[in-house]
Parts: C-alpha cells; sequence; structure tokens
C-alpha cells in the first residue's frame, strides 16, 4: 500500500501555532490544525453540523481531560480532533482526513 | 337535591385603603400577592396627586432623581390587579354605622374593611411668623418643589431641627448651593438616637462640611430680616438671618378622621390599634405612621410595612400579627457613617459602658451592656459603622456577650480572628431588616442552590433594600458554605487552579506576557475554550498588546480572531466606531457606499451605530480598508471591551439640556475605546434628568445636572434590567473621569470572566458602599496603580484593523481556504424589504444548538 498519493495544502508556517486552517480538497472543505510545540496536524470537516456553516477551522482548539479538542466557534460544542467524535452528543461523528508533514509541507492525503 | 351553595360566586370584600402612601401600597401589594386575592376589592384613596412613592429616598430628587424613578406601583400594575385608586381626593368623613366614605370632592363610596393608612405631617411649632412665605416643610414631592423653588432666590437657609430628617434636608440645602444652618432645640443633633459623645463627633463631621449647627437654640418669633428676607429670634436673645426656613421639627400622626369620628387615639395622638392593627372599630384598622402600638408611634417605614402585613393577615384569616418593632438605625448622613441600637442613652438600671474614641479618624462606638455585662442593651457609632450588622441581633437576641465585651468595638488587628463572626448569631438573626430576612431564611435558601451571594440575595431580596446588610450576607454565605463542606471552586477552569482575580494579580506581579508563559509556570495541559480568551483578554487589558499577535491569536474567541461578529452562517458583521452617535452626513453617505459595494445588509444599532452583515472572511479586509481610508476606525463591536456610549443630543440643541452631553459622551467613548474587560461594557451620557440616553441602564450612566455630572455604576439592559446605583453626584468632568477610570480597573482587576459589572456589584461583599470606599476613599491604596494601568491602556491604544491591513501575514488568514481563492459556496440569501441580504436561507433552530453562555449573536 505504498501508492498513496498526497496533496500538497501549505506551508506548515502558514498556520499559526494552535489555530487552523481551511482548505479545499477533492472539492471538500477540510478544516486543518496544528497543535503545540510538536505542531501536530489533525484533519477534520470544516462543516458544523450543529451550526450548519463552514466554520470549524476557526474553532479554539484545547483538552478536556488529556483528550484534544477543537469548539466550534458558533455553538461550542467540542469534537476530539484525533477522532472526530462530538463530546457533547455522542452519534455526531466527524469526518477525518489523513494529514501529514513532508519537508515543511502540510499534506493531505489524496 | 344537590348542594348549590358553594356554586354560588362569593361577593368579594370590599376593602378602602385610605392614603396610597408607602404603607397603604404595602398593604395593598400583600392583598394583590396574596393566593385568596380574587376574595377581595380594594380601593385606595390619595389626597397626593400621585400613587405611592419611597419616601425613604426623598432626598434623592435633590440629586436628580426624577418623581418617576421614586415610584413603588404604576397605574398599570393597579390596573392589571384589578385595584381601583383615586388621587388627589382626600377621604374627609366616615359614616361607621353606614360602613361608607365620603372624598373632599363628594364621591362616596361603601366598604366591609376600612384601612387607614394615613401617614403623618410635618410638625410646626407654633411660632409667630412661622406661618410666612418661605416657610416650608419638608415631607412630599411638592414639599421639594417648593424648596428648589424657594432656594433659587435664597442665599441662606435654615432647617429647624437636628434630628435625622432635619441634617437631610440641611444636605440638600447646602447642595443646592445656600449657605445652610441647622437650629436644633436640644443640646446635640440626632438628640433621639445619639449620645453627648456621638453627637458631638457628628457635629463636628457637619461643621467641617460646611453646614453651621446651632444648638440649644429656642426660636421666639420670626420677623423681617435686615440682610435676609427673614430674622429669627431665639430665647437666649441672639438671632440668624435667612432667606427661607424648612421645619424639620418631629411628625404628628395623621389621625384627624379617627379623632373626627370617634375612634379611639392615644393622649398625645395616633390611631391605637391591637396586635391585629385593629382600632376600637372592628371593621376599621389602622396601619403606619398614624398608628399607635402600645403607646408608641413608629416613624419608620420598617414596622408600617410588617404592620400591613399583620392588618393582611388578620383580614384573610392568617396568623400574623404585630408586635412592635426595634427602632435602631443605620444611615449616611453627608457622607458621615452613624448608627444607633437599643438604649443609645444608657437609661436602663445599672447599665455600663464602654467608649472608644479616635479622633485622629473621628470615630466614636459606644456600647451599652446590663449591669453584669452578659447582655448587650445598646450602641452608638459615628465615623464607623462597621460592626452594626454583628451587634445588632446580638442586642435583639439578648445574646451572651464575650468576656471583655470591648473587643466589639475595638479596631480589628490585621490577622486578629474577628471576635464575633456570624457564625454565633442563631437562625432566628434578623439580618435584612428591609426585607425581613433571617440568617434562618438566608441558610435556608442556601441549601435549596442559592450558593451565589447574587442568587442569594434575588431569591430572599436580602440586601436588596437599604443594602446595609449585604456584608453580613455575604458573610452568612462563606459560612454557610463552608459548614456544608462544599468548597467553593472558581478556579478558572481544569487547566488553572487560580481564580480569574488570582491570574490576573500573576500576570501583573510576574509581568507575565504570554499564554504560553502562564501555563506552564501556572497551569496544565493545553488550555480551552473557558481559559484561552479569559487569559487573552486579561493579557490585553494589562498589556494592551495586539490581540492577533503570534502569541495571542489562539486565544482569541470566534468574534476577536477575525476581528468581527461570526454570524450564524459563518459571516461577520462589521461596526466602525461611531463615537456617541455623531456621525457626518458624509460620512453616512461613504458608508452607505461601501454597503452598496459589497452587498451589505445594514441595520441601526442600539448603541447608535450601523451595522453591516453578511461580509464574508474574505472581504473582512476590503471592506475595512475603505472604512478606514473614509476616516472610520474598529468599533470593537467584536470584543469584550467598551461597546458604545450612547447620548442625547445635549445642552448644544437641546432647550433643556443642561450640558454637553455629546462631548461628554465622544470624550469617554474615545478614553476606553479598546479596553478588553471581563466582559463588554457599554456607557450613556444624558444632557439632563429627563435621560434620554437611558444611562442608568449602562454600565457606567452619566447625567448631567445643574451643578454637574451625577454617576451611576453597574446598570444592565439585557436579560436581567438592573438601574445603575447612584455612585457619585455633582461631580467636574475630571473628577467624574477619575472616578470612571478607577471602577473599570478595579473591575477588570476582579470580576470573574464573562461577568457583567451588574453581576459583580451584586456579588461584591459591601456593595455600593465598599466600592465607594476604595474608589472615593482609596481604602485599598490602589487607586493610583488603576490609574497608571488606564493610562498605559489609552496611551497604547491602536486600532487593530488598521494594524492587520498593514501586517500582510495576518492577512493571509482572512481567506476562506487556504490553497484556493474560491469562496464558501453554501451561502444563500433570499431578498427582503429592500435589502438582497436579508434572510439567510438555511434553517437553523438556534435554541436546541445552543450551549454554554456566550451566543454570538447581534450586537446590540
Ligand atoms: C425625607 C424623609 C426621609 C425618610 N427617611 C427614612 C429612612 O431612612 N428610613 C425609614 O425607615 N423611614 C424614613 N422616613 C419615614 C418614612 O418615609 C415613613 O415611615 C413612611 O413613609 C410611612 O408610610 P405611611 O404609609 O405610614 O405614610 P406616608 O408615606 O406618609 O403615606 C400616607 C399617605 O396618606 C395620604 N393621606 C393622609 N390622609 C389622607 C386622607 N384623609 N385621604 C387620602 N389620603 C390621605 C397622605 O397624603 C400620604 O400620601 C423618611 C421620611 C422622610 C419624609
Amino acid at each position: 500500500m505504498s501508492n498513496i498519493n498526497w496533496e500538497t495544502i501549505c506551508n506548515v508556517s502558514d498556520i499559526n501555532k494552535n489555530t487552523g486552517v481551511c482548505a479545499l480538497h477533492n472539492g471538500e472543505q477540510v478544516a486543518i490544525f496544528k497543535v503545540g510545540k510538536e505542531e501536530q496536524l489533525f484533519a477534520l470537516q470544516n462543516y458544523d453540523p450543529f451550526g450548519e456553516a463552514n466554520v470549524l477551522s476557526r474553532g479554539i482548539i484545547g483538552d478536556v481531560d488529556g483528550q484534544l479538542v477543537l469548539a466550534s466557534p458558533l455553538y461550542k460544542q467540542q469534537f476530539s480532533l484525533e477522532s472526530g467524535k462530538c463530546l457533547e452528543d455522542d452519534s455526531v461523528i466527524l469526518k477525518t482526513y489523513m494529514v501529514r508533514q513532508q519537508d515543511g509541507l502540510v499534506q493531505l492525503q489524496a | 337535591m344537590p348542594d348549590t351553595t358553594d356554586l354560588q360566586t362569593v361577593k368579594p370584600l370590599k376593602l378602602i385603603v385610605v392614603g396610597n402612601g408607602m404603607v397603604g401600597h404595602k398593604f395593598i401589594e400583600n392583598v394583590v400577592n396574596h393566593p385568596d386575592h380574587e376574595n377581595y376589592q380594594v380601593i385606595t384613596f390619595s389626597e397626593e396627586p400621585r400613587l405611592a412613592y419611597d419616601r425613604v429616598q426623598l432626598s434623592a430628587y435633590f440629586s436628580g432623581k426624577t418623581a418617576d424613578d421614586l415610584m413603588l406601583t404604576s397605574e398599570d400594575y393597579y390596573d392589571q390587579h384589578g385595584v381601583k385608586y383615586i388621587i388627589k381626593d382626600k377621604v374627609s368623613t366616615i359614616d361607621r354605622a353606614a360602613k361608607t366614605i365620603t372624598t373632599e370632592s363628594g364621591r362616596v363610596e361603601s366598604y366591609d374593611k376600612l384601612i387607614l393608612a394615613t401617614g403623618s405631617f410635618p410638625f410646626v411649632p407654633p411660632i409667630p411668623g412661622g406661618d410666612a412665605e418661605h416657610c416650608l416643610v419638608y415631607r412630599t414631592i411638592e414639599d421639594l418643589e417648593r424648596i428648589t423653588a424657594s432656594a433659587k432666590g435664597s442665599k441662606v437657609g435654615v432647617v429647624i431641627g437636628g434630628g435625622l430628617l432635619g441634617l437631610e434636608c440641611a444636605k440638600a440645602l447646602h447642595n443646592l448651593n445656600l449657605e445652610a444652618h441647622v437650629v436644633e432645640f436640644a443640646p446635640r443633633l440626632m438628640a433621639v438616637q445619639l449620645d453627648e459623645g456621638g453627637g458631638a463627633l457628628l457635629r463636628t463631621k457637619i461643621e467641617d462640611l460646611g453646614v453651621h449647627v446651632h444648638t440649644e437654640k429656642n426660636t421666639k418669633e420670626i420677623v423681617a430680616g435686615e440682610t435676609c428676607r427673614y430674622r429669627m429670634n431665639f430665647a437666649d436673645g441672639s438671632h440668624i438671618e435667612t432667606d427661607m426656613i424648612v421645619f424639620s421639627a418631629g411628625i404628628r400622626p395623621q389621625d384627624e378622621l379617627a379623632r373626627q369620628f370617634d375612634i379611639a387615639i392615644g393622649e398625645r395622638g395616633g390611631i391605637t390599634i391591637d396586635d391585629n392593627c385593629l382600632t376600637s372599630d372592628k371593621d376599621i384598622y389602622a396601619i403606619g405612621e398614624c398608628a399607635l402600638w402600645d403607646g408608641k408611634i413608629f416613624g419608620l417605614v420598617a414596622p408600617g410595612y410588617t404592620m400591613a402585613k399583620a392588618a393582611v393577615s388578620h383580614i384573610t384569616g392568617g396568623s400574623e400579627q404585630f408586635t412592635g418593632a426595634d427602632m435602631s438605625t443605620k444611615l449616611k448622613l453627608m457622607g458621615v457613617d452613624v448608627a444607633s441600637i437599643g438604649d443609645a442613652h444608657a437609661r436602663t438600671e445599672g447599665a455600663q459602658t464602654y467608649t472608644y474614641i479616635n479622633d485622629a479618624e473621628g470615630i466614636y462606638k459606644r456600647l451599652i451592656v446590663s449591669a453584669d455585662k452578659s447582655t448587650l442593651l445598646g450602641v452608638v457609632l459615628v465615623g464607623d459603622t462597621d460592626a452594626y450588622g454583628t451587634l445588632l441581633p446580638m442586642m435583639l437576641e439578648k445574646m451572651q456577650l464575650p468576656d471583655a465585651p470591648e473587643v466589639l468595638i475595638l479596631p480589628q488587628v490585621e490577622g486578629g480572628a474577628s471576635a464575633f463572626g456570624v457564625a454565633a448569631l442563631p437562625d432566628s438573626a434578623l439580618i435584612c431588616s428591609c426585607h425581613d430576612v433571617t440568617k434562618g431564611d438566608l441558610i435556608e435558601a442556601i441549601h435549596a442552590g442559592a450558593t451565589e451571594l447574587s442568587e442569594l440575595k434575588s431569591c430572599t431580596k436580602a440586601g436588596t433594600g437599604c443594602g446595609g446588610c449585604s456584608a453580613m450576607v455575604g458573610q452568612v454565605l462563606n459560612a454557610e458554605l463552608e459548614n456544608m463542606g462544599m468548597e467553593v471552586n472558581n478556579n478558572l477552569c481544569e487547566h488553572f487552579e487560580y481564580t480569574r482575580q488570582e491570574l490576573f494579580d500573576v500576570i501583573r506581579t510576574k509581568k507575565i506576557k504570554t499564554f504560553d508563559e502562564l501555563l506552564e509556570q501556572y497551569g496544565s495541559g493545553h488550555g480551552c475554550m473557558t481559559c484561552k480568551p479569559a487569559v487573552g483578554s486579561m493579557l490585553a487589558t494589562y498589556w494592551n498588546e495586539y490581540v492577533l499577535s503570534d502569541d495571542n491569536i489562539q486565544l482569541q474567541d470566534t468574534n476577536d480572531i477575525f476581528l468581527g461578529n461570526m454570524q450564524k452562517d459563518g459571516t461577520y458583521s462589521v461596526v466602525p466606531r461611531i463615537a456617541a452617535g455623531e456621525i457626518s452626513a458624509q460620512g453616512l453617505i461613504d458608508l452607505g457606499q461601501i454597503g452598496v459595494k459589497y452587498d451589505l445588509y445594514t441595520k441601526i444599532t442600539g448603541g447608535q451605530r450601523i451595522d453591516f452583515f453578511g461580509a464574508q472572511l474574505h472581504e473582512l479586509p476590503l471592506i475595512w480598508d475603505e472604512l478606514i481610508q473614509a476616516g472610520f476606525e474598529t468599533g470593537h463591536a467584536y470584543g469584550k471591551s467598551l461597546r458604545t456610549v450612547k447620548s442625547c443630543v445635549g445642552s448644544t440643541w437641546c432647550r433643556y439640556g443642561m450640558m454637553d452631553s455629546v462631548s461628554m459622551a465622544i470624550n469617554l467613548e474615545m478614553r476606553y475605546k479598546g479596553l478588553r474587560s471581563p466582559h463588554k461594557f457599554k456607557l450613556g451620557v444624558s444632557g439632563c434628568t429627563r435621560e434620554c440616553a437611558e444611562a442608568q441602564s449602562k454600565d457606567f450612566g452619566v447625567i448631567a445636572t445643574d451643578k454637574g455630572w451625577n454617576l451611576y455604576v453597574c446598570g444592565n439592559g439585557g436579560m436581567k434590567p438592573r438601574h445603575g446605583d447612584l455612585f457619585a453626584s455633582d461631580l467636574d468632568d475630571a473628577t467624574l473621569i477619575k472616578y470612571i477610570d478607577r471602577i473599570l480597573m478595579f473591575y477588570c482587576r476582579t470580576a470573574d470572566r464573562l461577568q457583567r459589572t451588574s453581576v459583580w456589584m451584586d456579588n461584591m461583599e459591601g456593595g455600593l458602599d465598599y466600592l465607594k470606599s476604595v474608589v472615593i476613599d482609596d481604602k485599598l491604596g490602589l487607586c493610583e496603580d488603576f490609574e497608571t494601568d488606564m493610562n498605559r491602556v489609552i496611551d497604547t491604544y491602536e486600532c487593530e484593523w488598521k494594524k492587520t491591513l498593514n501586517n500582510p501575514e495576518r492577512l493571509k488568514r482572512f481567506a476562506h481556504f487556504i490553497n484556493s481563492d474560491a469562496t464558501d459556496d453554501r451561502l444563500a440569501y433570499e431578498a427582503d424589504r429592500g435589502q438582497s441580504k436579508a434572510r439567510i436561507a438555511q434553517p437553523s433552530v438556534r435554541e436546541s444548538k445552543a450551549k454554554g453562555e456566550e451566543i454570538p449573536a447581534l450586537e446590540v
């Protein structure tokens, strides 16, 4: 399975620490976040199913009981950055995307 | 045959209340709130031209309150509850046999029960010449209007009577810029409440304020004066000249109806009542200042309220009675704290006394205890009345005194344990005498879940009358929470085991400038949506650095992070500053053109400015660039910071304006713009007491009078409206600004996150008086700091949008996609009412989705 294709989105340095950006990827809106000193990357759908708007890349990053989460800027529901699961409502799981750092570039799995 | 008797409607019992004063109204309120209120029909007659108002606060009329502000009820309220009212008509006869009354206008009305709540009238001693035109009294709003009118043509004013009301009146004359004198028959001021030492200190303090005091003066006659309108000749041969005289020589119960129609009255007046407030006629009650119980008249409002309750209870078949009342008082007279409890004159046989005198600070305290020193009989306090709250219940409850009773009035040594805390009080101890709330009532409410001071106050009403007990209420709360083993956890969130106030102190004293530093040294984890914006706000308050700097950007909440208010579809609103609502016609045209160009929905806000809606993220810099070129700057509508300073047009145009409210409002808006604070705050400036700017509903309300600015603080519109409290009167520009600077910084340092000034105030132990002592008397010695901090913020102000536009790196973030110029294709609008972006088409029910307390919504 080595023929995974990666699409370059931007430079890692284009994302301010502990914030997100939104990428247009295969016709979908993807929110990408850069977390902590380690500059760990996460990618989730940008669409907020509660607020019904494309805004999740603009939320606040934090942790709840050690789990990294993103809070929606609209109505403040929190989602696990890792799994996309909503902390307030188990039935809602956001789509997650494979994302990586390569030579200072942010790449999403094509 | 079914029994039909209980199907017949019972005719309601007809209650006539004569006098719609404070107590008459309380009676009606109690009937209206009674579960069986449908069984009663109420009619009330008022001799005065208006329904009941707050006579206790009458003097506030001189410092800017209007008759409307003082109203205790309204015609609407009475209409709603089916209460009939007739104003400006005096009840003149009672036919006890026919059970009817007749008024001066000839109206006849029958009653089942008659309630006399006729109050009292000022006693004017029979002095020859005492009926001259400028000889007045002090009891009603009309009296105050007469005093104001008379003062206009006067230079000197005399108050006859150095009691509580007389001193209040003298202050009013002094404030009306008269040379004010108090003439008292007794050898000291407030002879009823104070002993010699207390009276003497009060006198010194009042004289220091510029009011002249003459004791042991018996006025013989009032004749024409030489330098003034009148000359008052005293029995001792001396005299003074004055242009006006106000009699405040005591009150007499208004018992003329009882007198004329053979209802029993006391030897020296007053309608005799029993414990049920019944007079000698079984269908006639008397309540309030006209009533005589056990040979005593009660010249305070609280006992009147208890009588009203007892009378309602008796009529409705309840069991509450009036069994006397304590006449202890605590008040502030011309800024001097004075209190008197129980046997202030040590008249009890064998009484022992302890006195503490501090000449340097002007404090006098005296304890009167029983012969065996086991119980407290009375107290006199002048200059420092903090102990009143603990001492009053000790006297009322006859609590066992500590071995050395003097500790109760000695100054507390720093670090020493308080000799006698609230914990020692029994549950029956009365904490709030205005609303009759005991320690037990408070504890019950705390157990029922009112674990915050503001909640406790609003559900029990304790501390919401004169406010004098609010510190005690706080102490009861803390003691009880501790008792319940409830740890009061005010930690900011799971990442910081500190309160907001503690973190603010850390930031200040350790000079911490970034969240990362603070988290590393004082917190744990990554932070969260609670602590990040809170710390971001504190850093901004103290250091005022760019909120979108590399370090700060991660902290900013929904709105701050893109310097715009996010709307429900992810677009933003754009609000330029229009200070005080003043905008040139050209400015409006410029705004209009920008609105048209970017096709923005446009609305005027409650804060007198213009909101543009529907701007997409990538459009924000384009729009702001044009706004800034047209001379606008950011309005900080997105920040927890100053919103607007609303103003009326003021003296520059208005026929009624006393001062230039627009200039002051612009001045204030420019001063505080950009100051990040625990929550948003607003100001209002009105040019006169008509209050068109609705300043009393703002965090800071400024109202012009003919002598300067009155400052109201901690008002609020919104979900829980609250009128601001009058903080200080007749201020000049510089003092006004100094006080607002200090209060704001004190608020920024000590409030909780997202706590409005109103809740901050309601939660403050000691309330308004405490705030005054911090801000006016500099009790904490912090005022200089507050001013330095404020000046730093003002000096480092920058328009955030201007700064952002000059920073290409920052501007990159204002694109919907980092890797494409495309824009969000999900946005859709429907045109309506002439605006193309009127409705957001996608459905969204906010209520079902909202979580947490902060929903970014429209600016109001
Ligand atoms: C300046 C001032 C400051 C005060 N400060 C305090 C204070 O700090 N604390 C405190 O506890 N108390 C204070 N008081 C006293 C307090 O106001 C009174 O105790 C309270 O108003 C008594 O209420 P009441 O209803 O008995 O009488 P009132 O409020 O006087 O009401 C009686 C009403 O009945 C009307 N009336 C009389 N006869 C008739 C009739 N025949 N027909 C129709 N209407 C009639 C009168 O016009 C009046 O409106 C103060 C009073 C004044 C004047």
